[in-house]
């Protein structure tokens, strides 16, 4: 049985439907205009979205907190209050259907233009469908692009659903004519940091409880906090879950449901500005002409999407023998309290197991398989001094292998069964001709070849081929979470000082421990993570388990080799942190002149040779080693100032030196 | 018994001789010639004399009942022993001889015969009926004495250390927290202490307004004898055809019109009780006194374990000039809570007031019996139409509040304006008195409904709890939708009834009592899957903010919560009075702790 449990072939999951099939054959008006009657939440009494915001206002929370500033400030009480109405006036939706019929007009064209299909699991569709009926629904869709929650709301538009609220960041308020647009959308604007403020904080979460527990509408929030650069799940974001968990925990409904959805892009339309933005080009402010510019940049072929909507997890069983909701009886519940350690602990961990199953429901497609394989191979071939590209043929052998190597580790891939795998692998290539070349039979990264021009100097240079590394790490990312523990198992036996099982053990908590903050690996479950490994490498036959020691089989050598180098580039990448903060960092660093230092440090290192991983150059990669080394204690934080904890006697600093040593 | 008949103010009625069975039923509620029943037609009847709904026909309670549990009435679950208790099932008695020897000496009566032990042996949760219909007996107690006053009491409780025999006492009968079960790990001999022979009011003290009466007594006797002088305590739990004075000391009872006259711990002026170290009462009736802790309050909810209520001082009032009932209607449940809340924060509750949700307005609705006149039934057929059509009321949201003032005539009349001017303003509708009447009914019927329910496969059981008023709404709606989650999650086949009222008014807070049934075809175990849905929504009444119990009390049903509930030093608080008080575990019933 527990095989079964582990066995992630057993994952079963639902067809998908192409909705722009029909927006293809049929009118985009009548469809825009056409009658929308969505089934609701049970228990709603209808209001309208101003009788909402007056909800919020008179809430016993909030006059409490009001109540708690005029005597902390001096203000008087109609001030604060006022001061309150124009924060809800600033943050609040103005949702109206004919907004988004526009939307569902526009949007149509926009989609079939840029997109083959928009692919949804319309079982899941269903699923939705009841839960929004029979309790308040919270949406948590990943967040890839900006893209996702306009998406979102077709999607729902197009399937008769409640259409959503959705908590934005106040940057697109600042897109003058889009933000109104998205506010009258459903979308209502947070700043992206309060910090001490308790009364737009107490305005903020009142006004998502009332929605909610009023089961207004379903609320839409993205628990990795902003959009990932990188395509790798975001560390989740604690402070929007808590508040949708809240009105649970305090028995105001009876439950939440969370629906975990997996929004899969083949093609990103950001690609090449999120790999700049990593490279420390700054990130553009959002501007309503900035989006019309991309939007005719990006007027090409974007495959297609992929949305899978999860099952609804039900705040109620995740709380069973988890949370003595009685804490809560004897202080009254409009009292705004900060969560104990328990409920954190809780918050904490159900977000990691809604981000896992956002991950295990993302599609693959073949390219991605094949970025990681082409990325790997420019390293090596780097590293033998030789010419960084690779013949088709052995491409498409290595994503055959590949391919079935990841299916058998529960990955959700989509691979043309119905055509020959040189076809799928070229089929997919010539999706991506911004990143690969391919001639006479040979593939290569496609880096500007222009002729020795005396005005690049080779920084930039550098900085150019790192966008395109980045951008195919960025669909490397995608699939690490199907490889990402047998890959640190492997990564442990490579580094482990014997085979001996409790040794790789060691080492591999050690492992899973330091890249905590660069992959969602659940708190608390490194036995689970460890077992998940070696269940799935023996099973597999790359390994075998003798006495206590690890054996690795003949076959076994070529998964692992793949695997190792899989994370190398995080290792390094953590490496050359650490060796920045111990011989580089001067005194009193700040967290701001961080990234640009240890860029400098990184570029300078590359252009010497001493370093090969070009994405090391990611500024992802090198604020959550950072993270990761105050985390562990190796760094501290001192107002603000980074500084190396001396002496460095840290465990896992002086690993690292050691795996540098040898 | 040293007492000059004299003095005697009233004896209790005939009905409460030693064979209690031969009146009442053994393995269900009440007297045995009231029961509902379906007649050849089909329709529901109440037979007997005793009740208003006595010989009547209740036409719309076929209806609602297949409706409500998807039952039918060609499915039948009669009870599978014949009325006469087969005493061969029952395991002869484990007597203690030396004991029963002096005890014999003494005179008082004494009974080991089977009907009289397996009558004793239990309350009325759903588990212990269930059980006697199938014919079913687990332990029972070994013995019965009935003492006939405080001295034998004395007498049988030193016999009893003396010996070491298990003593439990017994009242009414009318527990719902398997109280009155006997341990089944317990060697020794049990005998069940009847109090229903010490029902006298030994004297009635119209200066300050007491009665002092024997702890044996039963509610509705108690009000009847004192009802002839012109008195009554007010105390009329629903229980009160049955339940004993004694046992609402022990459970700490609560009256329904307890917002004039008090619960009973407002009521007790003065309590004598028999202990295995001797009797514990108070020096004087002080209305009031600052003596430490007040030692009533341990006898109060002792539930049997530190020893016997023998006799008990109360507070009685004039009879009241006037009576009259009353019923609200609200759009919804949510204003109908609204409304009791200011009514509480007005400090103006009638006698009483309940409010009844959507499911248990429908239920009381179904009880209505067949009506005479055909003006009546246009009568009604008006309102409904005024209230739905008129005033545009959800018939599936609507609920009502039935409404019950006492006192004198003009400032019955004066109370009952301020009420209706409250309810006005959450929308409720005044409609009438009838409705009132019929929603009080409801709640001595529903045992016996529980009786016919259980004819054909429909069990169920009521339980309570408090709770502050800003939890009254979460609490009811999470609590039902537990137990019909619950009842689904456990292969419950037929969507469960699952309804509630807020039965009581505090100033911070208010009392809800829960119905909850289901039809159980198609399970193997129904009462286990039972048992299962009532501790989850016990445990959801917990995790709610509502307390353990208001008035039921805890037995050994809910004991596995009171150590979460008062904390373990409150546990070791009453443990250690328990360990002073009965150090050889005399009154051995294992409730509470």
């Amino acid at each position: 049985s527990d095989s079964k449990y582990l066995d992630p072939m057993l994952k079963k999951r639902d067809d998908f439907e192409d909705i722009l099939e029909e927006r293809r054959n049929s009118s985009d008006l009548r469809y825009a205009l056409r009658c929308y009657i969505p089934v609701l939440y049970k228990e709603l009494t209808p209001c309208k979205a101003s009788e909402l915001k007056s909800m919020v206002l008179q809430s016993d929370q909030l006059r409490y907190v009001i109540n708690q500033v005029c005597k902390e400030t001096g203000m008087a009480a109609d001030e604060v209050q006022a001061e309150a109405a124009a924060i809800l006036e600033e943050m609040a939706h103005r949702l109206q259907l004919s907004t988004i019929r526009f939307f569902a007009f526009t949007l149509s064209k926009v989609f079939k233009t840029l997109f083959r299909s928009i692919c949804v699991n319309e079982e899941g569709i269903q699923r939705l469908q009841q839960a929004i009926h029979e309790h308040p629904v919270v949406l948590l869709p990943s967040h890839r692009s900006y893209m996702d929650f306009l998406l979102m709301s077709y999607i729902l538009y197009t399937y008769d659903l409640a259409l959503p609220v959705i908590a934005a960041g106040m940057d697109f308020m600042a897109m003058k004519f889009v933000g109104e647009m998205l506010r009258m959308s459903g979308a209502f604007f947070i700043r992206r940091s309060f910090g001490g403020d308790k009364l737009y904080w107490a305005v903020f979460s009142e006004y998502v409880k009332t929605m909610l527990k009023n089961g207004f509408a379903p609320v839409e929030f993205f628990l990795e906090g902003t959009r990932s650069r990188t395509c790798k799940s975001l560390t989740p974001k604690l402070g929007l879950l808590n508040i949708v968990m809240d009105p649970f925990l305090k028995g105001e409904v009876f439950d939440v449901s969370l629906v975990p959805v997996s929004i899969s892009y083949e093609r990103i339309l950001e690609e090449a500005l999120y790999a700049r933005e990593l490279l420390g080009v700054p990130k553009p402010k959002e501007s309503t002409s900035g989006l019309f510019k991309a939007r005719k940049v990006l007027s090409e072929d974007y495959g297609s999407i992929h949305v899978y909507f999860g099952q609804p997890v039900s705040v109620r069983s995740l709380a069973q023998n988890r949370v003595d909701r009685c804490q809560f009886n004897l202080i009254p519940r409009h009292i705004p309290r900060k969560p104990g350690e328990d409920i954190h602990s809780f918050v904490n961990d159900s977000a990691y197991r809604l981000v896992r199953a956002q991950e295990e429901n993302m599609v693959l497609k073949p390219w991605v398989l094949l970025a990681s394989l082409l990325l790997q191979n420019h390293h090596q071939m780097q590293v033998a001094e030789q010419k960084q590209e690779m013949a088709l043929d052995e491409l498409t052998e290595q994503a055959v292998w590949l391919r079935d190597l990841s299916r058998q580790y529960g990955a959700f891939l989509h691979w043309p069964d119905h055509v020959s795998p040189s076809e799928a692998v070229s089929s997919s290539l010539s999706l991506h001709r911004g990143l690969v070349r391919i001639s006479e039979g040979r593939v290569q990264l496609a880096f500007e070849q222009g002729e020795p021009c005396s005005t690049v100097t080779p920084e930039e240079e550098l900085l150019n081929q790192a966008v395109i590394i980045l951008s195919c790490a960025s669909y490397r990312n995608q699939a690490l979470h199907i490889f990402l523990r047998p890959a640190l198992l492997a990564s442990a036996i490579h580094t482990a000082s014997s085979s001996n099982k409790q040794e790789v053990y060691n080492s591999f908590s050690f492992l899973r421990n330091m890249f905590s903050n660069e992959f969602i690996l659940c708190p608390g479950a490194t036995v689970q993570d460890f077992e998940e490994a070696c269940y799935l490498l023996v099973k597999t036959g790359a390994l075998q388990i003798n006495q206590q020691e690890f054996v690795v089989t003949e076959r076994g050598h070529r998964t692992l080799g793949f695997l190792t180098r899989m994370l190398d580039p995080f290792l390094q990448g953590y490496q050359v942190v650490c060796r920045f903060l111990c011989e580089d960092a001067t005194e009193g660093l700040t967290e701001k002149q961080f990234v640009p230092a240890v860029r400098k440090f990184i570029i300078r290192h590359i252009l010497t040779g001493r370093l090969r991983y070009t994405e090391v150059l990611s500024s992802d990669l090198q604020k959550n080693s950072l993270a990761a080394l105050l985390r562990l204690g190796a760094v501290q934080k001192l107002k603000g100032y980074v500084g190396v904890c001396h002496p460095c006697t840290s465990v896992c600093f002086d690993w690292l030196r050691q795996k540098q040593a040898s | 018994c040293g007492r000059q008949p004299g003095s005697i103010v009233g004896v209790s009625n005939h009905i409460w001789q030693i064979k209690r069975q031969e009146i009442m039923k053994w393995n269900g509620w009440g007297y045995s010639d009231s029961r509902f029943f379906f007649n050849k037609k089909g329709q529901a009847e109440f037979t007997g004399r005793r009740y208003r709904l006595s010989g009547l026909i209740i036409p719309g309670l076929k209806d609602w009942f297949e409706s409500t549990f998807g039952a039918s009435l060609q499915h039948k679950t009669p009870a599978t022993v014949s009325p006469i208790l087969n005493s061969s099932a029952v395991q002869p008695p484990t007597l203690n001889e030396a004991f029963v020897e002096e005890l014999k000496s003494t005179g008082i009566p004494l009974s080991h015969d089977a009907e009289d032990r397996v009558f004793r042996a239990h309350g009325h949760c759903l588990h212990e009926i269930f059980a006697l219909r199938e014919g079913k007996f687990g332990r029972v107690p070994d013995m019965v004495v009935w003492p006939n006053c405080h001295n034998d009491v004395v007498k049988i409780v030193e016999l009893a250390c003396k010996h070491n025999v298990c003593l439990i006492p017994y009242g009414g009968g009318t527990s719902v927290s398997s109280a009155l079960e006997c341990p089944p790990e317990e060697t020794r001999s049990i005998v069940s202490l009847d109090t229903s022979q010490m029902n006298r009011i030994l004297w009635i003290d119209e200066k300050n307004l007491t009665a002092h009466v024997e702890a044996g007594i039963v509610g509705q006797d108690l009000e009847r004898l004192l009802n002839e002088s012109g008195y009554c305590t007010g105390h009329e739990p629903d229980s009160m055809e049955f339940s004993s004075l004694g046992g609402w000391v022990a459970t700490r009872a609560s009256g329904m019109k307890k917002n004039v006259y008090g619960n009973i711990e407002d009521l007790v002026v003065h309590v004598k009780m028999v202990t295995p170290q001797g009797v514990i009462e108070k020096s004087c009736q002080g209305p009031r006194m600052s003596t430490g802790p007040d030692v009533h309050h341990f006898i109060m909810g002792s539930e049997g374990t530190l020893g016997v209520v023998t006799e008990v001082t109360m507070k009685i009032r004039p009879m009241p000039e006037y009576q009259k009932y009353g019923s609200v209607v609200f759009p919804n449940f949510e204003q109908g809570v609204a409304c009791l809340r200011e009514v509480a924060r007005q400090r103006c509750a009638p006698a009483s007031i309940r409010l009844m949700d959507n499911e248990q307005f429908k239920f009381g609705h179904a009880l209505k019996p067949q009506v005479s006149s055909i003006f009546t039934s246009f009568l009604d057929g008006l309102k409904k139409f005024y209230i739905t059509k008129f005033k545009g009321f959800d018939p599936n949201r609507l609920c009502v509040a039935t409404l019950l003032f006492e006192g004198d005539r003009e400032k019955v009349l004066q109370h009952e304006k301020q009420v209706y001017d409250i309810a006005a303003k959450f929308g409720g509708l005044a409609a009438g008195e009838d409705n009132g009447q019929r929603g009080y009914m409801l709640t001595f019927v529903i045992a016996y409904l529980r009786d016919l329910g259980m004819d054909y496969y429909v069990i169920g059981e009521s339980f309570e709890t408090s709770v502050p008023w800003d939890r009254v709404l979460d609490i009811c709606r999470n609590v039902k939708a537990r137990i019909i989650r619950e009842c689904k999650d456990k292969g419950v086949q037929f969507s469960p009834l699952s309804t509630c009222r807020v039965t009581q008014t505090y100033d911070a807070g208010a009392c809800v009592y829960f119905y909850f049934a289901f039809n159980y075809r198609g399970l193997s175990d129904p009462v286990h899957v039972y048992e299962q849905v009532e501790h989850a929504a016990r445990e959801e009444i917990l995790a709610n903010g509502g307390s353990l119990s208001h008035h039921h009390g805890v037995g050994k049903l809910r004991k596995e919560w009171m150590r979460d509930t008062i904390s373990k030093v409150g546990m070791g608080m009453l443990k250690s009075v328990k360990d002073y008080v009965d150090p050889n575990n005399i009154f051995g019933n294992r409730n509470l702790l």
